[in-house]
């Protein structure tokens, strides 16, 4: 009764929905055709892995019937509970009991059973049919074939091209008969390669320079020179700062301090010294078991110590060292393997080839570490690191460690790796239980992406080692795809944590494969990717959406226009701040308390330790980089969190970028954003221009072009309606009120408080946050 | 122009079309049929409407009045005149059985059983059990359900509280009230479908996280909204000093404008879409403010939750203030109050706790009864686990301590279709372990999502190829519990 009942206002919503619909038919579905030829990888595995595998694929406890559908010879077989029958009957659907039974209306036949909440649609049965009929051939997943490099396509166009990457999608547009968008007006395309390169809005000396130069190779000059600014390096960290986990907490619920932050400054360091893809890595998973390793090698395994580390009194020592090997292990498998490796903790894996017992294979490598669960519960400066650690001295920064930022004389710890002598054993761990210990087992990896061979140590550098063979079919492929998402907010393969079988399937697998085998014949070179990425014609179209293109293509995942997206939570700040002439470029250091409402931490602590209060900085700190922004784990920073940061909880390789009221409140009363404007408006006061000329500057710094006649109109005359407003100077002064900026003493208060608001308005924008 | 500028937009954009329609999934499922990926974090299509109820629900809002850091079972609703009787006695082998300890009391050479400090009576038709501690909950133990046989996996403070909140002891899960949120949408749209109020007695305390109302996986629109007891209920909320709302209004139109011309140039959904967020925002700074100002409170209503609902921050204050908003529709009102730790001095300790909170509770139960709320509100009451019936460190007559005790302890729930005036499960004579009808974490949550018309097997979310659940892999619906 109920469910007719809600059926009936579904159907009424349809109708109010098609109704405020009507002017616009991306919302009719549109059905796709059954390709001429069916693949296994594109069209059917996807089927078969999201409907099938959970109960006839790789886990063999949960296995029904004795049947599994991920192995073309077990699928192939006659099945066991009825021998006459097979599951699969190459090119004859009608005898295959796979097609019968999904196809069956049957509910005692019927598959997926109803029990499991799962039904295919009347277009995957059509794609399986024909499938079958074709030979029902199976093909090994394609993310664990190596790469190789595909020729680079042919198109009509060619004088739209770029370079390689824009054959790749220019084909695949013509394909479907689309044309690209032009090129980005100049000052669009200027602030999304500065915002995009450094984080950074351009300055106004920038965009001049840029606007008057008419030369051919006038983009690539501004490439070059924002590849060689030191804020390069922070923008690019920032992203290996998600993926690593990094805080400035220990985490869980104490939370108290770590000073981790020298291990940050190396990341800046490597990305600015270009350094190769593979020693980045190395040096992060085993810089302390190369030879002769120096303090810097030691200083990058950092990575692997990132992890929250709990100070809480009276745990298990065991379940909690246990439980650092297992953040290792999994970050291992979704950052570098791009693989939901953490899937077989606790059984074999439900979709992918990768047994549990692979999963404490990998585990091996993380589970010698010479440390503890609970090393220490809240305490002073020596609980600041965890065994194994390094300590860094003011020697060290001035000869070896000159990236550090260390600013006093004070002990610096930093938690890094270092093995035990002996190998401690590694057991499957039944249901993941950290004491139920089952098979022994030795460091190995998942056979299906690439056997361990003898070649390798059996240890973190044979790790390595074996990441960066070339026969390995993710490493590369992962890499390239999550600078590509950095790039265009949506990675090649959509989900960049998962290329196995659940994971969404490359849009582009051809232009995937060439920039990963690109990426491992040129030296795992960073910077030469990111300059491809963004000297691409593709890269520079204009971000303007048509409503035809909206329509056909609104996730843009054929690229056709550049994307438009909010930019992320650190450069909301830094936009704010650069623009104003607040920010203070410094490098690195210890992480800095800018403004923040108060309570925050206090409602939330246990009362323990120096985090227990919010002690607010002053002076220079209130204007660094977001990224510098001190992250408590238990209350991340709220801005940050508002617009989507990590709270570096566990590895991440990609945000959600979202779109709400919370934003919406901070950017109008942030006393960030509200001082900036104070500033800024007072800078433009004090200058000798008219009220449109202040309006277009302020823009050109916000905004990062000149506005249009309308715009200048709209904001010029709200500057004259809140002249009236503030003319009672009491009334101006409050508004001033915020932030610990002076403010010039000459200067008219109720001018000053008008112009704020315009600068305030300039802010909310929606472009001025927007990569457009 | 404006008016098609904005409407052009809402046909797009899929965190707009929530807002509007306040229909949760089910407008959101409808509107993924037509729009590929209508969900930035991929939508189950397959499985399309989780969130469609398969029953009536009972409930229609949730409020949830954690007990963080575990208050004893034994001190407040699981009566055992056994461990009097004792008292200083060692606890049987075979009752433990093997059970896992903390790190806190692993080493100690014995494990002396200690009884109640406080006296236990009986109250109501039902005839529960409750201890002198909670005066108040005894006079209203007809309307709730107490569950004895609670059991949970973890034996720390962060995984246990994580599990009960996330349905996982690690990991970035989303919490019940997001799950809520997302199963359900929002009731009222001028305010977030899921906030969370803090407080904290004066006893040992264990810190909460917001870790424990994050949306995990899912949209940040459905993160729990913190309200704070200062000056700012929500964060940014409160315009600059020297701005009335007039002014506020006039930079929101020439905004409106400006992004309008953007819109112009780039035919991007997401800029109408932004304008909206703006008024959202415009709008709640209006409705919040109203309802957290408890200072219009009637005399009555001050009385029933006691003199300290009129000091921000307390408990008290927060049990009003969720009723409140539970009343304007928040579909799930987080509490917390932490101090419940009671390894040592629990018998003074857990006094104050109990002060704290007991006559609020009490008021909260009456006072939605009194406004025909409690029969769609659904109210739980409880910690994350419970504590040993022996004693942590040093025991004297009037002085002692209990560890962390994941096998059984006691919460519990009413209103929201869930039967008044029963006592449900029932632990051993020790206290120690469950005899009968367990209710493991994950049947509670089952639990609670059944009673607000979710199947807790079919509300999923495909995050990283996987179909996640408040529920993890297990958890049955406490049919037993339920009108």
């Amino acid at each position: 009764m109920y469910r007719r009942l809600f059926y009936l206002m579904l159907a009424f919503a349809a109708v109010v929905y098609a109704i405020q619909a009507c002017n616009s038919s991306a919302s009719q579905v549109v059905e796709e055709q059954i390709p001429d030829q069916v693949s296994y990888n594109f069209h059917v595995r996807p089927i078969l892995s999201d409907k099938c595998f959970a109960c006839h694929g790789p886990d063999a406890n949960k296995r029904e019937a004795g049947l599994r559908l991920d192995i073309a010879e077990e699928a192939y077989k006659a099945l066991k509970e009825n021998p006459s029958a097979h599951a699969l009957v190459p090119f004859k659907p009608e005898a295959s009991e796979v097609f019968l039974r999904i196809s069956s209306t049957d509910s005692a036949l019927m598959m997926p059973p109803k029990s499991s909440n799962l039904k295919l649609t009347a277009h995957e049965i059509a794609m399986i049919e024909k499938w079958i009929k074709q030979g029902a051939k199976y093909e090994r997943h394609w993310a664990f074939n190596p790469p190789k490099a595909p020729a680079i396509p042919k198109v009509k166009t060619e004088d739209w091209a770029k370079n390689e990457i824009d054959h790749f999608i220019l084909a695949k547009l013509e394909q479907k008969g689309v044309k690209p968008n032009a090129e980005a007006d100049k000052e669009r395309l200027l602030k999304r390669l500065s915002l995009d390169l450094t984080g950074l809005p351009p300055d106004i000396a920038m965009m001049d320079k840029f606007l008057a130069d008419g030369s051919n190779n006038a983009y690539a000059k501004v490439v070059e020179s924002l590849l060689q600014s030191p804020a390069y390096g922070e923008k690019m960290a920032l992203h290996w700062l998600d993926v690593s986990r990094y805080a400035d907490s220990h985490g869980y619920q104490d939370d108290n301090y770590r000073s981790q932050w020298p291990w940050r400054d190396w990341v800046i360091h490597a990305f600015n010294k270009n350094m190769p893809y593979d020693q980045f890595i190395t040096w992060q998973l085993a810089g302390d078991l190369m030879p002769d390793a120096t303090k810097e090698q030691l200083l990058a395994t950092g990575f692997n110590r990132n992890h929250k580390i709990t100070e809480e009194g009276g745990v298990i020592d065991e379940e909690y060292r246990v439980e650092y090997v297992t953040d290792r292990t999994n970050a291992f498998g979704k950052a570098l393997l791009g693989v939901t490796l953490e899937c077989a903790h606790c059984h074999d894996h439900k979709y992918d080839p990768f047994s549990q017992k692979e999963y404490y294979q990998v585990f091996a490598f993380f589970n010698n570490v010479k440390e503890v669960g609970l090393e220490s519960s809240v305490g002073g400066p020596e609980t600041y690191a965890k065994k194994p650690l390094m300590e860094i001295s003011n020697e060290d920064v001035k000869k070896i460690l000159t990236f550090v930022n260390k600013q006093d004389t004070s002990r610096l710890i930093v938690s890094v790796m270092g093995d035990r002598d002996t190998l401690r054993k590694t057991y499957i761990l039944n249901r993941g239980v950290y004491d139920a210990h089952g098979e022994e087992v030795e460091a190995g990896t998942p056979k299906s992406v690439l056997p361990f061979g003898n070649q390798y140590a059996k240890n973190r550098l044979g790790l390595s080692k074996w990441l960066f063979d070339k026969q390995n079919p993710l490493t590369s492929r992962v890499f390239v795809n999550q600078v590509w998402q950095e790039f265009f907010g949506r990675g090649l393969v959509k989900t960049s944590g998962d290329f196995g079988m659940q994971g969404e399937l490359p849009s582009h697998p051809e232009l995937l494969d060439w920039l990963a085998v690109d990426f491992m014949n040129h030296g795992w070179n960073i910077k030469r990717l990111v300059k491809q990425i963004v000297s691409s014609s593709t890269y520079r179209q204009s971000a303007v959406v048509s409503a035809e293109k909206l329509r056909t293509d609104p996730e843009n995942i054929l690229l056709a226009r550049a994307p438009r997206y909010r930019i992320p939570a650190e450069s909301v700040r830094d936009v704010v701040l650069a623009s104003s002439g607040l920010l203070v470029k410094t490098i690195g250091g210890p992480s800095v308390k800018p403004y923040q409402p108060g309570g925050l931490w206090e409602a939330a602590t246990s009362g323990r330790g120096i985090l227990a209060n919010y002690k607010q900085d002053h002076g220079q700190s209130l204007y660094r980089r977001g990224m510098y922004t001190f992250i408590k784990r238990t209350v991340p920073p709220p801005t940050m969190a508002i617009f989507d940061a990590s709270n570096r909880d566990q590895c991440e390789v990609k945000r959600l970028n979202t779109n709400t009221p919370l934003q919406a409140l901070v950017m109008l009363n942030d006393p960030t954003v509200l001082e900036a404007s104070r500033v800024l408006a007072a800078k433009l006061l004090q200058e000798n221009t008219a009220v449109e000329a202040k309006v277009i500057k302020a823009f050109r710094l916000i905004v990062c072009r000149n506005p249009n006649e309308k715009e200048i109109k709209l904001l010029s005359s709200y500057y004259t309606d809140q002249l009236k407003v503030f003319a009672q100077k009491s009334k101006a002064e409050k508004v001033l009120a915020v932030g610990e900026y002076p403010v010039p003493e000459k200067i008219n208060k109720s001018n000053l408080a008008a112009m704020m608001e315009v600068m305030t308005t300039i802010y909310n924008l929606e472009e001025t946050i927007t990569k457009t | 122009m404006e008016k098609d500028f904005l409407e052009h937009g809402l046909n797009f954009n899929r965190r707009r079309f929530l807002s509007k329609l306040s229909l949760g999934l089910g407008s959101v499922a409808l509107g993924s049929l037509l729009i590929p990926d209508l969900f930035t974090g991929g939508m189950d299509e397959s499985s399309l409407p989780p969130g469609i109820p398969d029953f009536a629900p009972k409930a229609k809002r949730v409020i949830y009045l954690f007990q963080n850091g575990a208050p004893s079972q034994l001190e407040s609703f699981d009566y055992k005149p056994k461990l009097r009787e004792m008292m200083g006695q060692e606890l049987p082998a075979s009752i433990r059985a093997g059970q896992r300890l903390t790190g806190m009391t692993a080493n100690q050479a014995s494990f002396p059983l200690v009884g109640s400090y406080y006296d236990f009576k009986q109250y109501g038709d039902s005839r529960a059990w409750v201890s002198d501690l909670f005066p108040y909950t005894a006079k209203v133990v007809d309307d709730i359900c107490i569950i004895k046989s609670m059991h949970t996996e973890a034996i720390n403070h962060d995984p246990a509280l994580t599990f009960f909140q996330t349905g996982a002891q690690q990991g970035n899960r989303p919490s019940m009230g997001a799950w809520l949120s997302y199963g359900l949408g929002s009731e009222n749209k001028n305010l977030p479908a899921f906030t969370v109020l803090l407080s904290r007695g004066k006893g040992n305390g264990q810190g909460v996280y917001s870790k424990l109302w994050t949306n995990g996986f899912l949209d940040s629109t459905h993160q729990g909204v913190q309200f704070s007891s200062g000056e700012d209920p929500v964060l940014y909320l409160k315009d600059p000093e020297g701005l009335n709302r007039f002014e506020r209004r006039k930079m929101l139109d020439h905004l409106a404008k400006l992004n309008e011309i953007s819109y112009q140039e780039f035919g991007d959904p997401e800029i109408s879409a932004k304008v909206q967020q703006y008024e959202m925002a415009y709008r709640m700074q209006t409705a919040v403010p109203e309802i957290t100002d408890l200072s219009k409170e009637p005399d009555d209503i001050i009385k029933l939750y006691g003199p300290d609902c009129l000091v921000p921050g307390t408990f008290a204050a927060n049990c009003l203030l969720a009723r409140k908003l539970s009343e304007n529709g928040v579909r799930f009102v987080q509490l917390y109050h932490q101090g419940w730790d009671q390894h040592g001095n629990l018998p003074s300790e857990m006094a104050g706790q109990a002060k704290d909170v007991d006559q609020a509770s009490a008021a909260l139960i009456t006072d939605l009864k009194q406004r025909g709320l409690l029969d769609e509100t659904l109210v739980i009451w409880g910690g994350e686990f419970g504590r040993t019936n022996y004693s942590q460190g040093k025991m004297t007559k009037d002085n002692y301590g209990r560890d962390h005790h994941p096998r059984c302890f006691s919460i519990w729930m009413a209103g929201g279709g869930v039967k008044p005036g029963i006592v449900y499960g029932e632990s051993d004579e020790f206290g120690y372990n469950v005899i009968s009808n367990p209710v493991h974490v994950h049947d509670f949550q089952a639990t609670v999502l059944h009673q607000l018309g979710l199947n807790h097997e079919k509300l999923t979310f495909k995050h990283l190829g996987r179909r996640y659940r408040l529920t993890d892999v297990s958890g049955k619906v406490v049919k037993d519990i339920l009108i």
